[in-house]
């Protein structure tokens, strides 16, 4: 990694991320994405770049505690975010309990997609409690109130995360594990 | 105390799995050298030409830029033996999207604007890029992919054809594929005091080792590639591609290390895509369905850069008893993209035809499709009258009838309604060939009890790591967690490439054969000595040797599938596997490889979809917005079996292949299925609403 | 991506103050695609006004029982608010029925209105393309358009546009409300997007530096039952082949009110006028729904690959309509 100077020009600015709890203070050029940012400046390369345009989920992480495409999220615009990664989600060599379902159920194969599955199913899970619908919730689920975690929810809220590999039915099958 | 459960055949959990889960598991790109700088190649924009100008001063002005390279400066290269390798070394445009220079500059951003920048002139000239059956520039190969005779002829089709109380005579269309790995093909490349290294997304580095050597002129020494970890290949990475060349190139050029990783929009063109084809099969049967005549012929496309025939036709040579056969390919050269191997080249495309028409043949017979390809199932290879090694075809169709229910079926198509939704079940066998290639490995035993297996096999998501080791402790009879396994780098001991199924055979029998070595001599020692022991093997003779026996997996796989009257949208609903695929040498990434072909069946058959733009001669799916891999909703619980199968005349761990037979008769199942349903039989994949809909009445 | 200057606004006033001055610049909100398009060179920004942030982020009873929704309310929390999943079920719908879950998080209800094409050739700067670049030519009329217009559209562009939130407002009769150097003003959903005509390149009647403020929805009158459907290549995570939207009230077996908007066939969402003429005051059957939607796809000009959204726009409207009939 390059030596950064704290030194802001029309172009460029100075802003703090914090990763995974850790500050990072930076002087990032306004086309950084917050994925970039993260892989060339940071050093985390959990999120990965699959696509960069926002349409296969591999650079999924969660913005103050959303999930979000990092890909097409200016860092700039992102000055203060909290801001977890993969790489936050377990506690010391404790996994997160949707890692440690991604290793029981074997949820993955080439792995690349996989940081991003996982973040978004920590989101997702969020979400569902927090009473979120999809587009499969039934109409008649009462506004507010936790979604049921179907195999069929979780498919169609898991659906912004492409795996080439086709771990699909794993995947559901961990999320499924981690939601009851 | 407890013995440990034998290692091969159990379900041991994949050894990067929390590596994978983590994120510590680095990819091509996720190291960052000190000075690195990042590269973006541009491609051609006109469909064929020449190029006359590369503004490369305007771009060299702009903040950060280090380096325009074009073929008016680009390193020399010695003349690859794959000539989509031989990139910026001469100003010829072959096709749309073609490499005509590459920006190096400092940072990711720099390098994408520069690129972007750059302005190149070209002297554009007619295309052609259109694939018809009756192109006039189609010409008979002499080979097909993979080595095979383009025509083989057995009996007298012509004769036998017409005579035939049933005929079937269709053809089915399919457009261009596209394997779309989730990691895009990337590469970081070093030179350091005459070595070159470079980590790559590849599905075998030796291989991109040896082919770097070759067009730098370098010893195979002076090269490392290294591919710890990748992201998916499904064949696109099964051989070197230009991202490695062009890295090593820039590399070379700034004197820098550098990072080139190549945007998912530029991939379409230049790693390859599952080649379209038209495919008109003609089956003739007695009454009692079985087939007295068979033919196959396939037209499909290459590229005027280089050969490659989609050997669709080939497992029409293995699948039925069919003592009058035509099966046939024709290619034609086009401006378009270089075709290349996607996940079961040849055997996807051909029984996609092969098993629609079956169907055809069935419904034409009034047999149930199971039981017509009982019929057909025959004691010989047809092709080479050669005995099968095993094949259990049978047995797959009947154990899959019985899990699915397939007995409680009514074959009358379009009669199953549901609402707005039509459903309908179909079959389709798979199979696919045994390939194996030589493996050198080395074995060694440590004093602490411990070993270390070394062998340059690549892991691409199929568990190769665990597998190695499996096999490792079982032949020297060790706890798992004991064995290490290298692999991934080309200093390791020479391997063949993670394809055609055949990774686990071709690195699995060195692994084998040098663990039974190493155990052979640690029975002459009294524990293991101070520096430890190695056994090194190289499997190549025992490779050379021809089988007598014709060696292929075998499957079935059952769908269910609802078509929505209302959209024209198919959707799948069921879908079960069941395989003979020799020893399953561990049954939950084994698992893993079949659902995750299947669901990429599911995309070829109802989603995936490359379309050739005849004005500018590119794919018009750039991107993952466009091109449809299919999601999470569309893959259903996916279930995937197997039978014992006990084959001796395979390699010691009685193993086939088990990575592409999954993907092969999917599609075919779901087209059937969508015949069940719909009564409509479509011949063109995939089956995308616009060509379902006109044959669909809502429900009113 | 060329280099731009960035600042953030804290209040609509300095955004719009902002802007003056600088004829390229753009405001932006989530990115999901402006970003996308400033990757793709399409839209080259040489400031970015940043106005994710602005307090406009609420969701608001308004006096008369309608909702008024800020500019930077993102669209998962929009399609999760409880009134509009009881009262404009039609809007929930379709905005879940977009992109996904990760890019909802991201993505505002201004910037989903001011979202782009899909067209293949709007993408790709290294091809012609009118809305692109005036003047150029449309090679997606004879090229590759199935997924392109079939009402509307001009010689000159054949484009979709590609919001499903749009659809649902543009039947729910929304406003779109604007602020902008010349002071605010407001536009009803159905006017704010434009054809395409000899103009393409511009999508909506914004003027430069305007700044969409918020979206107000009337009242949900009494009786009304409101959907989305959504059809598309597949099961999720994918743009519209065609939509509907529909906002109906039976009485007595008629149709009293109706409202039709369909999404995929045009540059606009488009409103169905001609189709609601017919439905308005008729036996609130399958027969008159079809009918209905023929008065409204007569006008249809399909391309050569892409008539079978006509079909498929008329049974999704039938289909609509009658699964909200049943409701009432």
């Amino acid at each position: 990694m390059e030596p950064t100077s704290q030194q802001e020009t029309a172009h460029s600015s100075v802003l703090t991320l914090h990763v995974n709890g850790t500050p990072h203070t930076l002087t990032l050029d306004h086309r950084t994405t917050l994925l970039d940012a993260l892989r060339e400046q940071v050093g985390l390369t959990g999120a990965k770049k699959g696509c960069d345009h926002g349409q296969c989920g591999a650079c999924t992480v969660l913005v103050d505690g959303r999930r979000a495409n990092s890909c097409l999220l200016l860092a700039a615009a992102h000055n203060g975010a909290h801001v977890t990664t993969v790489e936050g989600l377990a506690d010391g060599e404790r996994l997160h309990p949707v890692q440690q379902a991604f290793v029981a159920r074997d949820a993955l194969q080439c792995g690349y997609c996989t940081p991003g599955q996982i973040c978004s199913a920590v989101g997702m899970l969020a979400e569902a409690a927090e009473g979120h619908p999809s587009y499969v919730t039934p109409p008649e689920h009462p506004p507010g109130a936790p979604a049921a975690l179907t195999a069929h929810e979780i498919r169609e809220r898991m659906s912004g995360n492409l795996c080439r590999c086709g771990a699909y039915p794993n995947i559901v099958d961990a999320i499924g594990e981690v939601a009851t | 105390m407890t013995h440990p459960p034998p290692p091969l055949g159990t379900p041991a959990v994949r050894s990067e799995a929390r590596d994978k889960v983590t994120g510590a598991a680095r990819y091509a790109v996720e190291h960052t050298p000190p000075g690195c700088a990042y590269a973006v190649p541009v491609p051609a924009t006109v469909a064929r030409g020449r190029v006359t100008a590369v503004h490369a001063e305007e771009v060299l002005a702009l903040p950060g830029v280090h380096a325009v390279l074009s073929h008016e400066n680009a390193p020399r290269l010695k003349e690859p033996d794959d000539p989509t390798l031989a990139v910026l070394q001469n100003d010829r445009v072959p096709h749309r999207g073609w490499y005509v220079a590459l920006v190096v500059a400092d940072t990711p951003e720099n390098a994408s604007a520069a690129a972007e920048a750059l302005r190149v002139e070209y002297a554009a000239e007619e295309h052609d890029v259109r694939l018809t059956a009756d192109h006039p520039g189609l010409y008979t190969p002499q080979e097909a992919n993979s080595e095979v005779p383009a025509v083989r002829e057995r009996g007298d089709f012509d004769a036998a054809y017409p005579a035939a109380a049933v005929r079937v005579d269709a053809t089915y269309t399919m457009s261009a594929l596209h394997n779309h790995p989730m990691e895009p093909h990337a590469s970081t490349a070093w030179w350091d005091d005459g070595h070159l290294t470079a980590r790559d997304s590849s599905q075998g580095s030796t291989k991109v080792r040896d082919t770097l050597a070759q067009v730098f002129g370098l010893e195979q020494g002076q090269v490392t590639v290294v591919s710890e970890h990748v992201g998916g290949g499904f064949g696109s990475k099964g051989t070197p591609r230009p991202q490695v060349v062009l890295a090593a190139m820039a590399a070379r050029h700034t004197g820098r290390p550098v990072k080139l990783a190549l945007p998912r929009r530029q991939l379409a063109a230049v790693v390859g895509h599952r080649a379209p084809t038209v495919q008109r099969v003609r089956l003739g049967a007695g009454a009692d369905g079985v087939i007295t005549a068979l033919a196959h012929e396939v037209v499909t496309q290459t590229s005027t850069v280089k050969e490659f025939v989609e050997q669709a036709a080939v497992p029409a040579r293995v699948m039925y008893t069919s003592p009058h056969s035509r099966t046939s390919h024709q290619v034609v050269a086009l401006d378009v993209p270089s075709p290349s191997w996607m996940r079961a080249p040849g055997e996807a495309s051909g029984m996609y035809a092969l098993e629609s028409a079956m169907d055809e043949l069935a419904v034409a017979t009034g047999l149930d499709p199971v039981e017509l390809r009982l019929r057909n199932d025959p004691d010989t290879e047809p092709d080479s009258g050669k005995p099968f090694s095993s094949r259990h075809l049978a047995e797959c169709l009947r154990d899959g009838a019985r899990r699915f229910g397939w007995d409680r079926r009514d074959p009358r198509p379009g009669i199953r309604r549901e609402g707005d939704l039509l459903l309908g079940t179909g079959v389709a066998a798979a199979t696919y060939p045994v390939l194996i290639s030589p493996s050198a490995a080395t074995a060694h035993a440590a004093p602490d009890g411990t070993y270390v297996i070394r062998v340059n096999a690549t892991d691409i998501g199929t568990g190769a790591r665990t597998v190695l080791a499996q096999i490792a402790a079982d032949v020297l009879g060790a706890p798992l967690e004991s064995v290490r396994v290298e692999i991934g780098s080309s200093d390791l001991p020479a391997a063949p490439l993670a394809g055609g199924s055949s990774g686990t055979a071709s690195w699995g029998w060195s692994v084998h054969k040098a663990c039974a070595l190493l155990a052979e001599r640690l029975e002459r020692y009294d524990g293991v000595p101070a520096e430890g022991l190695t056994a090194a093997a190289d499997t190549e003779p025992e490779v050379a040797e021809d089988s007598p026996y014709a060696r292929h997996a075998f499957g079935a796989q059952f769908a269910e599938v609802q078509a929505d009257t209302v959209t024209g949208e198919v959707r799948v609903r069921r879908l079960l596997g069941v395989y003979a695929a020799g020893r399953i040498l561990n049954p939950r990434t084994a698992r893993s490889q079949f659902i995750g072909a299947m669901a990429m069946g599911i995309g070829m058959a109802l989603t995936e979809e490359s379309t050739m733009d005849p004005a500018f001669g590119d794919f018009a799916e750039h991107d993952l917005a466009s091109y449809h891999v299919p999601s999470c909703a569309d893959v259903p619980a996916i279930e995937a079996y197997w039978i014992d199968e006990d084959d001796p005349h395979l390699n010691p761990m009685g193993s086939k292949g088990i990575g592409e037979i999954g993907i092969v008769g999917t599609a075919a199942a779901i087209a059937n299925a969508v015949h069940h349903a719909t009564g409509a039989r479509l011949r063109d994949l995939p089956l995308t609403p616009d060509k379902v809909l006109p044959y669909l009445d809502p429900a009113s | 991506m060329k280099p731009f200057a960035y600042f953030r606004a804290e209040s609509a006033d300095e955004a719009i103050g902002a802007f003056a001055g600088h004829p390229r610049a753009q405001y932006l909100g989530g990115g999901t695609n402006l970003v996308d398009l400033m990757k793709l060179g399409v839209a080259a920004p040489d400031f970015l006004i940043d106005v994710s942030r602005l307090p406009l982020d609420g969701i608001d009873e308004t006096p008369d029982g309608g909702l008024h929704i800020g500019a930077t309310v993102r669209n998962s929390d929009l399609a999760a608010h409880p009134a509009v999943r009881t009262r404009y079920a039609a809007l929930s719908q379709a905005l879940l029925s977009g992109a996904s879950g990760q890019l909802r998080n991201t993505a505002t209800t201004g910037g989903n209105l001011l979202q782009r094409t899909r067209c293949t050739y709007f993408q790709d700067v290294s091809k012609p393309c009118n809305k692109r670049e005036p003047g150029t030519g449309c090679p997606a009329r004879e090229g590759v358009h199935r997924d392109l217009a079939v009402l509307g559209h001009s010689a000159h562009c054949v484009a979709t546009h590609p919001s499903d939130m749009a659809v649902a407002l543009a039947a729910l009769d929304a406003a779109v409300h604007l602020h902008g150097p010349q002071g605010a003003r407001t536009v009803a959903v159905t006017d704010f997007h434009r054809l395409p005509g000899d103009r393409p390149d511009q999508d909506t009647v914004i003027r430069p530096g305007e700044l969409i403020t918020g979206v107000t929805l009337p009242p949900a009158l009494p009786g009304t039952r409101c959907g989305y459907r959504k059809a598309r290549d597949r099961a999720s995570y994918a743009f519209a082949l065609a939509s509907v939207a529909a906002v109906l009230r039976v009485e007595g077996g008629v149709v009293r009110d109706a409202a039709l908007a369909f999404g995929g066939l045009a540059h606009v969402p488009w409103r169905a006028r001609a189709a609601e003429e017919v439905l308005r005051g008729a036996p609130a059957t399958e027969e008159t729904y079809a009918r209905a939607a023929d008065a409204e796809l007569a006008a249809a000009e399909p391309l050569r690959d892409n008539g079978f959204k006509v079909p498929l726009a008329r049974n999704l409207a039938i289909s609509v309509l009658a699964e909200l009939a049943s409701r009432t």
